[in-house]
This record gives C-alpha cells, sequence and structure tokens, in this order.
C-alpha cells in the first residue's frame, strides 16, 4: 500500500506535470528546430512569437467570451487558436519579408541573423508588452480537473490524491495531434518533402527547382502555428506573463540543441529529457521516501536542488550533452 | 588610431543631448544618465573585447555584471562576527569540499584510461562529492541566515573601502568567466551564446537564493560609498556659504557634487580602459585577436593557439563587464539580485556595441551613451508622441487610457527597431571599425 502511494506522489508531482511541461518544450523546440533546420539560424525571437500567439489567442478568446460562446469543458482558447494562429503567421510573415529576406538574399552569416533575431525579439517583446501589458492575464475557461485529488483518494481509498488537470491532459492530447500531422506533413506530402530536402541540401533542392521563398514561407507559417499552440497551452496549464515566455527561451533551447539541433524527433525527446530532469531534481521527495522506506524520517526536505535552480538543471543537461556529443542525442545538423 | 571629424561631431551631438536634459529638466536628471551612460560605455568596451575583437558571441552579460556587483558587497560591507562564528568556516570548507570533489573528477577524467570504469569512477565521484557537499553546506547555511534575518542572516563582507571592490569584482567576474570559458569555448557560436546565457541566469538564481552570501531577495543596502553623503555636505557650514555665496541652492548643490565626484571616478576608469585597449587593439596582440576572428583556421595554420586566445579575451571582456558591474553596484549603494533582467543587462548592452560600431572602442563608448540616453528618454517622448496621437480622444476613452498607459512599454520595442535599422542600413554602427 505504502509503494503504491509513493507510486501516486511521484504521478502526481513528478510525471504528470513533466509530461504537460515537456509537451509544451517540445513544441516550443520544433519551431525552433524547424527554423534551425531551414533558415539555418538559432531564433532568438521565439519565446516572443510565443508569447505574441498566446496574446493575440487570449485577445479573440475574451471577445469569444463576451459574446457568450464557449466549449463546454473544454477552454474556449481552442476555438480562438486558429485566429492566433492566423494572426502571428502575418506577423511572421511580415517580419521575415522586411528583415530576414535581405540577410538571406546577402547570404549574411548565421551569427548575423542570430543578432538579427535578437532585434526581432526586442521588438515583438515590445510589441506584446505595448498591446496586452506586463500582467497577469487569465483566460482558461472549462472544467478544471479531470479527477481531483479528493475524488481520487475516496474511489482508490489510498492517502495520496492524484490530480488530473483537464489543462495538463489537452496539452498531451493537442501535442500529440499536431506532432502527428506535423510528421505526416514532413515525411508525405510534396511540400513537406521539399522542406525537408532544402534543409538537407540547398544547393540540390535549387537545383530540382524548388522555389526557395516558398519554402521559408511554409516554414514561417508552421513556426508560427507551433509557436502559437505551444503559448496558448502554457498560457493555460500556468498562467499568461510575457515575461515567463522569454525565460523559457533556455529551456527550449536547450531541449532543441540535446535533441540536436534541426532534428525534429529530436526536439521532441529533448523536451522530455529536459522537462523530467527539471522537475525530478527540483522536487522535494520527503514524502516519497517516507512511504518508500518508513522507518526513515528525513529532517530535510529530500530535494536535490531548490526549484530556482531549474535553469541550472537545463544548463547542465545541455553542457554535458554538449560534451560528450555535440550534434545532440540524435544526429542534428553540425553547422 | 585617432577620431575622423564625424566622430568627433557624433560625440558632440550625444553630449549635446545630455547637457539638454540639464538645460530644459534638470541637471540631477542629466549627470544621473551620464554616470550610468559611463558605466554603460565600460560594459560596451567589455562585449566589445569579445564580440568586436575576438567574434565571441556572449550573451550572459548580465551574469557578470552582477558578479561584480556581489564583489561590491563582499569586499565593503562590515563582517557580520556572529554569523561567521555560526557556521562561516563550515560554508567555506563545504565550498571547498565542493571544488574539490569536481577537480578530482575533471583530474581522474584526464588520468584515467577510457571505459565504463572511469565513467562510473567519474559519477560516484561527484555524486559522493555532492552529498558531502550539502551535509556540510545545508547546516551552515540555515545557522548563518538564522542570525538577525531581518537585518543581516548573511555573512556580510571583508569591510574594506568599496573602491576595492572593484578589482575584485572584476576578478570575480573573470574567474566565473575561466570557468564557462574552460567548457563552453570549443562550441559553435550560437551553442556559445546559449550556454553563457544560462550561466547568467545560474549566478542570478544563485544570488536570489543563496541568503548567506547576498541576502537573496531581501537586497543588500547601503553598501559604503567612495563619495560624501549628500546630508553630510548638506550638514557642513563650509559647504553650505561657498554654494550660497555662489548662489546656489545648498540642497540641489549637494547632490550635484555627489554625482560629479562619481561622475570624475567613473571617467577616469573609462579613460584609463580605453587607453588600455586602445594599446591592445593596435598592438600585435589585437592584429593577432582580429585576424583569429576573421580566419580561425588561417591564424591556426599560422601557429596561433586560437583555444587559449579565445579563452584568454573571454575572460578580459568579463572581467571589463564584472568591474562595470560593481562600480554600478556602488552607485546604486544597493544589491537586489531582482532586478537583473536580461534585456535590460545583456540585451541592451549588445544594441550599444552594435549600433557604436563594434570592433571600435570609441565606437562602443559612443553607442553606450547615445543607448542608455535612449533608453532613459523613449519614455518621456512615447508618452509625448502618445499624448500627441491620442489628443483627439475624448477622455475616459478606453483605446485613450490604455495607448497611455502602455506608453511606457515603448522603450523595448524603440531599442529592437535602432537595432533593426543599423543592422540593415548601416551594419558596421556609427563609428565602423578601421
Amino acid at each position: 500500500m505504502d509503494l503504491l502511494n509513493a507510486i501516486v506522489a511521484m504521478a502526481n508531482f513528478v510525471f504528470l506535470p513533466a509530461i504537460s511541461y515537456g509537451s509544451q518544450l517540445a513544441l516550443g523546440a520544433l519551431g525552433v528546430t524547424l527554423i534551425y533546420g531551414i533558415l539555418r539560424f538559432s531564433n532568438f525571437a521565439h519565446g516572443d512569437t510565443m508569447a505574441f500567439g498566446a496574446m493575440a489567442t487570449i485577445l479573440f478568446t475574451w471577445f469569444l467570451q463576451s459574446l457568450g460562446v464557449s466549449l463546454g469543458p473544454l477552454p474556449t482558447a481552442l476555438l480562438a487558436l486558429p485566429v492566433g494562429i492566423a494572426a502571428t503567421a502575418l506577423l511572421v510573415l511580415a517580419v521575415d519579408r522586411l528583415v530576414y529576406k535581405f540577410y538571406r538574399e546577402q547570404k549574411a552569416a548565421p551569427v548575423i541573423l542570430v543578432i538579427v533575431s535578437m532585434g526581432v525579439m526586442f521588438v515583438m517583446n515590445g510589441l506584446v508588452r505595448f498591446i496586452i501589458g506586463v500582467d497577469d492575464q487569465r483566460f482558461a475557461d472549462g472544467a478544471r480537473f479531470i479527477i481531483t485529488a479528493r475524488e481520487f483518494k475516496e474511489k482508490t481509498g489510498l492517502q495520496e490524491g492524484l490530480a488530473i488537470k483537464s489543462t495538463a491532459m489537452l496539452t498531451v492530447v493537442v501535442a500529440v495531434i499536431v506532432v502527428a500531422i506535423l510528421f505526416w506533413f514532413l515525411n508525405r506530402t510534396r511540400t513537406g518533402k521539399s522542406m525537408r530536402a532544402f534543409s538537407d541540401n540547398e544547393d540540390l533542392a535549387l537545383l530540382s527547382g524548388i522555389n526557395p521563398e516558398r519554402v521559408v514561407m511554409i516554414t514561417w507559417i508552421i513556426v508560427a502555428g507551433l509557436a502559437t499552440i505551444a503559448g496558448v497551452l502554457y498560457g493555460l496549464d500556468k498562467s499568461f506573463k510575457p515575461f515567463t515566455y522569454f525565460q523559457l527561451l533556455l529551456p527550449i533551447f536547450a531541449s532543441a540543441i540535446v535533441g540536436g539541433l534541426g532534428n525534429p524527433i529530436g526536439a521532441i525527446a529533448g523536451g522530455f529529457v529536459i522537462a523530467f530532469s527539471e522537475v525530478t531534481i527540483t522536487y522535494a521527495f520527503k514524502k516519497v521516501a517516507g512511504y518508500v522506506i518508513p522507518a526513515w524520517e528525513p529532517d530535510g526536505l529530500v530535494q536535490l536542488l531548490s526549484t530556482d535552480y531549474k535553469f541550472a538543471v537545463s544548463f547542465a543537461i545541455l553542457i554535458i550533452v554538449l560534451l560528450f556529443r555535440p550534434t545532440g542525442l540524435f544526429r542534428g545538423k553540425a553547422l | 588610431m585617432t577620431l575622423t571629424p564625424r566622430d568627433m561631431a557624433l560625440f558632440v551631438i550625444v553630449f549635446a543631448l545630455i547637457a539638454a536634459t540639464g538645460f530644459f529638466q534638470s541637471w540631477n536628471v542629466a549627470l544621473g544618465i551620464l554616470n550610468m551612460g559611463l558605466i554603460s560605455a565600460i560594459m560596451a568596451l567589455g562585449v566589445n573585447m569579445q564580440w568586436g575583437y575576438a567574434g565571441l558571441f556572449n550573451i550572459g552579460v548580465m551574469g557578470f555584471v552582477a558578479l561584480g556587483g556581489l564583489g561590491a558587497v563582499v569586499v565593503s560591507m562590515p563582517p557580520v562576527g556572529e554569523a561567521w562564528a555560526a557556521g562561516g568556516l563550515r560554508v567555506v570548507l563545504a565550498l571547498i569540499t565542493g571544488a574539490v570533489a569536481i577537480a578530482a573528477a575533471a583530474f581522474a577524467w584526464r588520468r584515467l584510461p577510457k571505459g565504463a570504469a572511469r565513467a562510473a569512477i567519474l559519477v560516484a565521484m561527484l555524486v559522493v562529492g555532492f552529498f558531502l557537499f550539502r551535509w556540510l553546506f545545508d547546516p551552515a547555511v540555515a545557522s548563518i541566515e538564522k542570525i538577525n534575518p531581518a537585518i543581516s542572516g548573511y555573512l556580510g563582507g571583508l569591510g574594506l573601502p568599496v573602491l576595492f571592490a572593484w578589482p575584485v569584482g572584476a576578478v570575480l567576474a573573470a574567474g566565473a568567466a575561466w570557468v564557462v570559458g574552460k567548457t563552453a569555448l570549443g562550441l559553435r557560436s550560437d551553442y556559445l551564446a546559449i550556454a553563457t546565457l544560462g550561466i547568467a541566469e545560474i549566478i542570478i538564481a544563485v544570488l536570489k537564493n543563496e541568503d548567506w552570501l547576498s541576502r537573496g531577495v531581501k537586497n543588500v543596502i547601503g553598501i559604503p560609498r567612495p563619495v560624501p553623503y549628500e546630508i553630510d555636505l548638506q550638514n557642513s557650514e563650509s559647504f553650505v556659504t561657498r554654494m550660497t555665496n555662489w548662489g546656489y541652492d545648498p540642497v540641489i548643490a549637494s547632490s550635484i557634487t555627489v554625482k560629479l565626484a562619481y561622475t570624475g571616478l567613473f571617467l577616469a576608469v573609462l579613460l584609463i580602459l580605453l587607453w588600455l585597449s586602445q594599446a591592445a587593439l593596435n598592438s600585435p596582440w589585437g592584429r593577432m585577436m582580429r585576424a583569429i576572428r576573421d580566419n580561425e583556421v588561417a591564424a591556426e595554420a599560422m601557429g596561433k593557439d586560437v583555444t587559449a586566445r579565445h579563452l584568454q579575451i573571454f575572460i578580459l571582456g568579463s572581467a571589463v563587464c564584472g568591474l562595470a558591474g560593481a562600480m554600478m553596484t556602488t552607485l546604486d549603494g544597493q544589491l537586489t539580485p531582482a532586478s537583473y533582467q536580461p534585456l535590460r543587462f545583456t540585451f541592451l548592452v549588445w544594441v550599444m556595441v552594435i549600433v557604436g560600431g563594434s570592433g571600435n572602442n570609441f565606437g562602443a563608448v559612443l553607442g553606450g551613451f547615445l543607448i542608455w540616453y535612449l533608453w532613459i528618454m523613449v519614455e518621456p517622448f512615447g508618452l509625448f508622441l502618445i499624448q500627441g496621437i491620442t489628443a483627439g480622444m475624448s477622455d475616459g476613452y478606453w483605446l485613450k487610457d490604455h495607448l497611455l498607459d502602455s506608453a511606457a512599454h515603448m522603450r523595448l520595442f524603440t531599442m529592437g527597431l535602432i537595432l533593426l535599422l543599423v543592422l540593415r542600413f548601416s551594419p558596421r554602427g556609427l563609428i565602423p571599425e578601421r
């Protein structure tokens, strides 16, 4: 019984949060990795693209809520998602046309593009703050839990409760659907194949008559979609605050690099590696330890690192992977 | 290298802008901008060494600046005797244990033959070291933080004059840079960028959470000053009579005197650094650095040790950022770890370097002054602009209120726009490298 309690406690405080956080990171990392694969630079504006997408979705969600539209148990934000994606796609396409296109035609060094993306990051960050402000925004509605801790305890008779947040479940389901569509698109459609060809060998792709500007445009649209979905899911699961999206940049890049930059499967794996390590290492195991070894009464929290050091975890994994396997777990590009 | 008339004119324009603030607003504000401009210029010099001379993409400036600030605390605050008695030595012992464990692991990694055994030994060493460290560290920290948490709750500093803190801040930053450089410098530019971004966040997390060291989010306030306090000047009879004779209000005059004293100190540091940087850039060493930047392979073929040189300049540049950080904490008189934001302390410095002209020390200095001036002044200008735009709307209309509230967020947008415009139309900056 005690062991079961320990497992439930672990599931409640480690597995479930890590799975939803990992899905959000994976979606973010997919965006970063696609930009890297096709446009060949690290996009520092990605966190703020996510914030912009989430913001556009939130604004439309509020509009729908004011009309009285709702999805019942599901959050209204799902209905607003296409509008958010469209707005974000328009923004990134405009940015590409106004900013990145010039450097692409010049064949500028990747590091210049990274600095350019820093400028874009500033602009997008300013734009989001300008439109929606810096405060926490709540936009989640619908059912809060699929199972609350109390219901779980009553049904199973265990001491530990397992609360399944509906947003966490939604995150996982949406992420699976999005990833399935993305891989189907990349592997089965003509456009997706042309994108992969372009990523593998630009010159050969050009010789085969692939239109580079079209590939770039489709990439940006997909990235806008991924970023918006990741941003909205993160905002539903936690809360929307522009600054936290900027801070997601580090774990997202860590995920993409750990998995292998430019490799979509790697991005997903990396997202979960980072999320699980962060949550596990910063979790206080006192309760679990108490169940597993009843005789042991730890006086501390049995926590390896305090929660505030979660950056240190992503960072440490990143460094270890880079030192021992510089191309990432799933061979990415080493440009 | 000398300044061309055009460069001179740019400097004159920037100083005229700052002076205009003095004439139209107040000299207090203008001197405030000038002082932070001097510090920004030093930070920009540091980043310019790394990026402009050597092409290293460091976006962890914030971490090194914060470490400099920690230097100011550690050197100048009076020591807390009780805290040292309660657990000071044990903390030191714990830190030494941790360092020894890591060093031993690194040594084992180098000396032992490859294979699973080596990995196992390495992991075992690190795990044992970690738990030994925590066993020593946790009780000591708890007892230190228990002592008078409202006022101290930390070890305090050495109680030395704060000017010593400036080189110490530089040394702390250099030490951190050595560790980062040793691990991350062999990496590609964008990997190095992510690694430095991460290390900066970790340094801030340490400052926020290790209360025994920096009081964390409780902040260290009242760091001693290298210049007199306003209140002492106002109480000094000779100062008051002199200022009254000259026709100034003693209260305003006292704060301006203090600011001018800081200006003098900062200006001295900036001029020395600028002179050193110019000498270094024009020496064979500087030419070698630029050669490495422009073509690593060719430089290596000429027998230059690229990795060692990169490490060297990474440490030097970070030390300059640490120096600026210590100076800034001295100017503020307090260390507030929560106020370190990457957009302000890393990316803004990058905007300074790019806009001013990377690879040119005078450009970086100019960029420091100009961008800091704009960072401060965009807010009032933005508000003015928005007031103009919304003048036609009736009071209480939601859009008007929203726009007026949001005017404060214009500065990030403007900085991004300036960076993009400079990169597009004048990619080598206002004073390009020659």
